[in-house]
């Protein structure tokens, strides 16, 4: 398992590193409510976990002023936000832009090409990414999609936004 | 003008309805087990998962071809002989063999479903590809990515079965089947158990300065520069040091994609059956997009139209594309 550092901070974008730390326990509820409806939906992506459902991933978007844990173990499952500077301890860590991560919760980034183009960090056990992967793009339609739809019109308007920046990005790659 | 299959990866279920729904005539799978040479975790169909995906496909007019490409060894031959009887029992609509005791079975018990020689069997010659013909009735070979165009006309007039050529993705330059530098680093072979770099044994390791060195085991594979692209952390597309070099360099292969979209016409002039699209192991963006690309381009030139070819750079490894030995065996 990776010791609990923060090798990786983020400056906080723009206005917001004048802002006090975000509070974070506004969001955990939803996380809890996200991961829950996603596992709920797709009960065969925990096969495709194999050995790695107790695994400990950090999610670093980069660019947001926290990190994720993820950990899929239907028996106990966690997903939660921390602050940059108390990442929990991990057995493997993924580093992206944040619109690349959504990009892949999409169902239109390939995992494959952003590591190419070095736009996402893989550390840790590999092997457990790798079953991450596979199972989450196994999940039929759009995580991304789902999530936003259990927050509705807003949850869409705003994904509508996002899928919009992030087809400008690509434009201009 | 005829018409050529388009044969499209897919490693999960989903994977296989995107290939469908993008436009392949065929998609290509496996099981999760070391009886296909993408034996990767998380990867691959259960029994239960092909039967429904071979109905899927079937529904829409696609054929499924079984991979079980792999070498068995003594004693283990129990796992190939039940994936094809699975197979059987699901419908597929051949199997992608590559070892001469898996297609001796299946032409003994199966002999009306269609025998397809992998490109795990390395055969590219006349000689080699009449007997698999002769001996196992197989109807299509698919060829090792090592020869021109023009060779591989002159194969099509000598032999007895349809051709399938790789047209993107891994340049895969390896004699593969026999390629066992996996095998020496990790004590897993890709032959054998289907894994070619085992994701367990692969560790990348973020510099200070933002580079990443990429290991395989015990042995260091390459190191990129913060802004420098990447490749897959495979042993024959490492850059080593030599002692007459100055330099770390690509010893065997480097990270780069094969893209034969300029060469369709060609290849369909040359007598090429089938295009293959490499990428079990890629997303469900990757496979939407490189088959819908492909069946864009093949459609617009049956169509006798200029082929529209997408841009796949994004795709590649490496974001570097060849037409390799396909346009000449100098292409490094």
């Amino acid at each position: 398992m990776q010791e609990s550092t923060d090798i990786h901070p983020a400056p906080r974008p723009g206005l917001t590193r004048f802002l006090p730390p975000m509070p974070l326990f506004l969001l955990q509820p939803i996380l809890k409510r996200v991961v829950t409806r996603v596992a709920r939906e797709n009960p065969s992506l925990f096969n495709r976990l194999g050995p790695h459902k107790t695994a400990r991933f950090v999610v670093d978007p980069q660019g947001l002023p926290f990190g994720l844990l993820l950990i899929p173990n239907p028996e106990a499952l966690t997903f939660r936000a921390f602050h940059r500077n108390a990442e929990p301890p991990s057995d493997a860590r993924i580093a992206g832009k944040f619109l690349d991560l959504l990009g892949l919760m999409d169902g239109g980034a390939d995992g494959d090409a952003l590591f190419f183009s070095r736009d996402l960090d893989v550390s840790g056990n590999t092997e457990a990414v790798v079953c991450l992967r596979n199972a989450l793009d196994d999940v039929e339609g759009s995580i991304a999609e789902t999530v936003a739809g259990m927050f509705g019109a807003p949850g869409r308007a705003a994904l509508t936004g996002l899928r919009r920046m992030a087809a400008k990005k690509g434009d201009h790659a | 003008m005829k018409r050529p299959e388009l044969v499209c990866p897919a490693g999960t279920p989903a994977a296989l309805r995107t290939a469908v729904e993008a436009g392949a005539d065929a998609v290509y799978c496996g099981f999760q087990n070391a009886t296909n040479a993408r034996n990767f975790p998380g990867l691959n169909f259960t029994p239960e998962e092909m039967e429904a995906s071979v109905a899927f496909a079937h529904k829409l007019g696609t054929k499924v071809l079984l991979a079980i490409n792999t070498f068995p060894t003594a004693g283990r031959f129990d796992l190939w002989r039940d994936a094809v009887d699975m197979g059987a029992r699901y419908g597929v609509d051949a199997f992608i063999v590559a070892d001469i005791g898996v297609a001796d079975y299946v032409k003994r018990t199966y002999p009306e479903i269609r025998l397809h020689l992998s490109v795990q069997a390395a055969a590219s010659s006349p000689e080699a590809i009449r007997y698999y013909a002769r001996e196992f009735g197989v109807k299509r070979v698919v060829l090792p990515r090592i020869l021109t165009v023009p060779e591989i006309k002159q194969l099509a007039r000598e032999i007895p079965c349809e051709i399938e050529t790789f047209i993107f993705g891994n340049h895969g330059l390896m004699v593969e089947g026999r390629c066992s530098l996996t095998n020496y680093v990790t004590g897993l072979s890709t032959n054998m158990d289907g894994v070619c770099s085992p994701a367990a044994d692969v560790h990348y390791d973020k510099q200070p300065d933002g580079s990443v060195t990429t290991r395989l085991a015990d042995f260091t594979i390459d190191s990129f520069a913060p802004n420098e692209q990447a490749g897959y952390p495979t042993i024959c597309k490492g850059r080593y040091n030599a002692p007459n070099r100055p330099d770390a360099y690509y010893a065997f292969e480097e990270p780069i994609s094969l893209n034969l979209s300029g060469l369709l016409p060609a290849l369909i002039e040359a007598g090429v059956d089938a295009f293959k699209i490499e990428g079990r192991q890629r997303s469900r963006a990757y496979v939407k997009s490189a088959v819908s690309a492909f069946r864009t381009a093949v459609d617009s030139i049956l169509a006798g139209q200029e082929p529209q070819l997408a841009d796949l750079l994004a795709l590649t490894e490496g974001q570097k594309q060849t037409e390799g030995a396909f346009k000449t065996k100098k292409w490094r």
